[in-house]
């Protein structure tokens, strides 16, 4: 089984037609979902937040077939995940693409629990601590995208689960949990 | 005796040296100059005379025992030429030509270019000159050349010419247009060059006016045409009209003329608007079958399938003349739904139309298609056109065509790289989305995985 890096791979992933987009609807339809999967595997497993079409992204070029994936077909598979709400666009340019294995609700589901399992119900913590600190080693939590932990903290906010303020700086931001 | 004759420069090597802008035309060996009062004059005896723009030159020839000079007439002193008189006579001797030489004052051949010429002015008396030509030359075409230099009078001619050709390079003067090579003072000259420069003139504003002539021509031809187009149109309205009433009231009569209208219609190239509806004309009816009866060949040696272009290149050259034009054939070959020929016109998805055989069978090439994409190799590099071309056996844009229709049908999916365009068996119904990983141990996609697992 070919691996990428400690990822492994498919074994249509080294049938070329997989990297050609597919013009006949239903065939098409049936890439897109493979590669949907694929994408969100990946990432998962590697912690990728952000995918940039215009760099290398391993996922898209199979060395071993000799082929890569054309800019259309990255901008096409990745819309997909977009219109299903499992990604989002950075850019109007559509050239970085926020990938969100977890959704937004699940990953406030899992700070929810973060926090009941460490028993931080009523403290406070910066947000660079939820992200990094020691108590966050080994879960999923650990280097989260800042982006996406913003927006689950707020929308644990609007539930008023928490108060989110502002420090000096950026790096001061902190929350206080009321789960 | 004196020299009747002017006399006439020659080079060492005894060439004529002749004057600007002369050229020369032609010559006649063996020729005797007479001047009809040879009693004062001598007569010139066997020698070659050259016919120029300007003059008629006389050299004697290289073995005259009497050391004779050469001589020459102007052209502007002769008054006449005289027709040649064909007599039982001139059956037996010696032809001759006949001209009449102006003379001065001092009997001899007036020399407009010389002092004694201009000063005592044109002399009221002329003299015969008769030259009998002993050698073989061409008598006649000498007397036309001579007609025309007399009458060209070059040696009235500007000098504007001359200016513009001596200005270019060297070495274009010595070609065949038999003009002389030297020029007075030696050096090589261009009248030749300048002579074509001036006739290529003359005939660019002499087509120019042609052809405005035949633009005025067109002109009128165009408003003609208008009332032609404007009478051909009521006649086609007529003939709509006709057909829109029922057909109970015609009689076979009134059917026969309006088929013969239909046809000098065609015949002027304005199509039969009754054509769509009516079974056709009945050109494009016996077109049509014609076609069929043609088409049976080359589609059996094309494997079934033939582009319709190339159908109408093939059928066209066999026609030789009375060409179809695409029109006609498209017409043709839409007829044959309604006839029962084993041939059909068939447009592909991509706009490609193509001739095939009736009994031709999708599902057969198919079929064949299928069992190629799933050869061992095929299963690992996909086909090429070409590949499936060679299978099939046939053409392969029409192999092309096939293996679209097979994707589209989802046999096949499309893999385009570097390497080309090239057609894969189509796995992804066979896989799983929420099992990406699992692969049922029979069926394609393990064949194909094993297939691809052996080359590791």
């Amino acid at each position: 089984m070919q691996k990428l890096g400690d990822f492994k791979l498919p074994h249509f992933f080294n049938y070329p037609p997989y990297f050609t987009l597919q013009p006949v609807r239903e065939t098409r339809e049936k890439q897109i979902q493979l590669w949907k999967e694929l994408i969100l595997d990946y990432c998962r497993t590697q912690k990728i937040f952000i995918v940039r079409l215009e760099e290398e992204f391993p996922l898209f070029s199979n060395s071993v077939i000799e082929r890569t994936l054309s800019h259309e077909a990255r901008e096409a598979f990745l819309s997909a995940l977009v219109a299903e709400g499992r990604a989002e666009w950075l850019d109007k340019g559509r050239r970085n693409c926020l990938i969100l294995w977890h959704r937004i609700q699940e990953w406030a589901d899992i700070i929810v629990n973060f926090v009941k399992d460490n028993g931080f119900e009523d403290s406070v913590m910066t947000v660079e601590e939820i992200r990094s600190g020691i108590e966050s080693r080994g879960t999923e939590l650990h280097g989260i995208d800042r982006t996406i932990l913003m927006r689950a903290l707020k929308l644990l906010e609007q539930k008023g689960k928490l108060a989110i303020f502002k420090g000096t700086s950026t790096d001061d931001e902190g929350v206080k949990f009321s789960v | 005796m004196s020299n009747f004759f002017s006399k006439a420069e020659v080079t060492s090597s005894g060439r004529p040296v002749l004057l600007r802008n002369e050229v020369e035309c032609h010559l006649l060996s063996a020729v005797d100059l007479e001047p009809e009062d040879h009693r004062h004059f001598s007569l010139l005896k066997s020698g070659l005379l050259i016919l120029t723009t300007h003059r008629l030159i006389w050299l004697p020839s290289l073995s005259a025992s009497t050391p004779t000079s050469a001589s020459a007439i102007p052209l502007a002193a002769i008054s006449h030429i005289f027709s040649s008189k064909k007599s039982l006579k001139s059956v037996f001797h010696s032809p001759r030509i006949r001209f009449q030489v102006l003379v001065s004052s001092d009997g001899r051949v007036f020399d407009p270019g010389s002092e004694s010429g201009s000063s005592s002015g044109s002399g009221s008396r002329s003299v015969v000159v008769t030259a009998v030509i002993r050698g073989k030359g061409d008598c006649d075409g000498f007397l036309v050349k001579f007609w025309d230099s007399w009458r060209a009078r070059a040696w009235e001619a500007t000098e504007t010419s001359d200016s513009g050709s001596a200005s270019a390079s060297g070495s274009g003067a010595a070609t065949g247009t038999g003009g002389g090579l030297y020029s007075s003072d030696g050096s090589v000259r261009m009248v030749g060059v300048a002579g074509i420069l001036r006739k290529e003139q003359e005939m660019w504003e002499s087509t120019d006016k042609s052809l405005q002539d035949a633009f005025q021509d067109l002109n009128a031809l165009m408003s003609k045409a208008k009332e032609m187009v404007m009478l051909a149109e009521k006649m086609r309205q007529k003939l709509l009209s006709g057909t829109s009433s029922q057909t109970s009231g015609t009689n076979d009569e009134d059917m026969g003329s309006k088929e013969e209208m239909q046809d000098w219609l065609l015949s002027v190239g304005i199509i039969s608007p009754v054509t769509k509806e009516s079974a056709g004309a009945l050109y494009h009816q016996q077109l049509s079958r014609q076609l069929a009866d043609f088409v049976r060949i080359p589609l059996e040696r094309a494997g079934g399938m033939i582009n319709l272009i190339d159908a109408y290149c093939l059928f066209n050259r066999a026609r030789g003349t009375e060409l179809i034009s695409p029109d006609d054939m498209l017409q043709a070959c839409s007829l044959w739904e309604k006839f029962d020929v084993p041939v059909m016109l068939r447009k592909f998805d991509s706009g490609v139309m193509v001739i095939q055989n009736k009994s031709h069978s999708d599902e057969e090439v198919f079929a064949r298609i299928k069992s190629l994409v799933t050869k061992p190799e095929a299963l690992l590099t996909g086909i090429s056109p070409t590949d499936a071309a060679m299978t099939l056996g046939i053409a392969p844009a029409m192999a092309k065509e096939h293996l679209l229709t097979a994707e589209i049908k989802g046999l096949l999916c499309r893999d385009i790289s570097p390497d080309g365009f090239r057609f894969y068996i189509n796995l992804f119904p066979e896989i799983d989305p929420c099992n990406m990983y699992f692969v049922k141990n029979y069926g394609i996609c393990s064949t194909w995985i094993k297939a691809v697992s052996t080359t590791g």
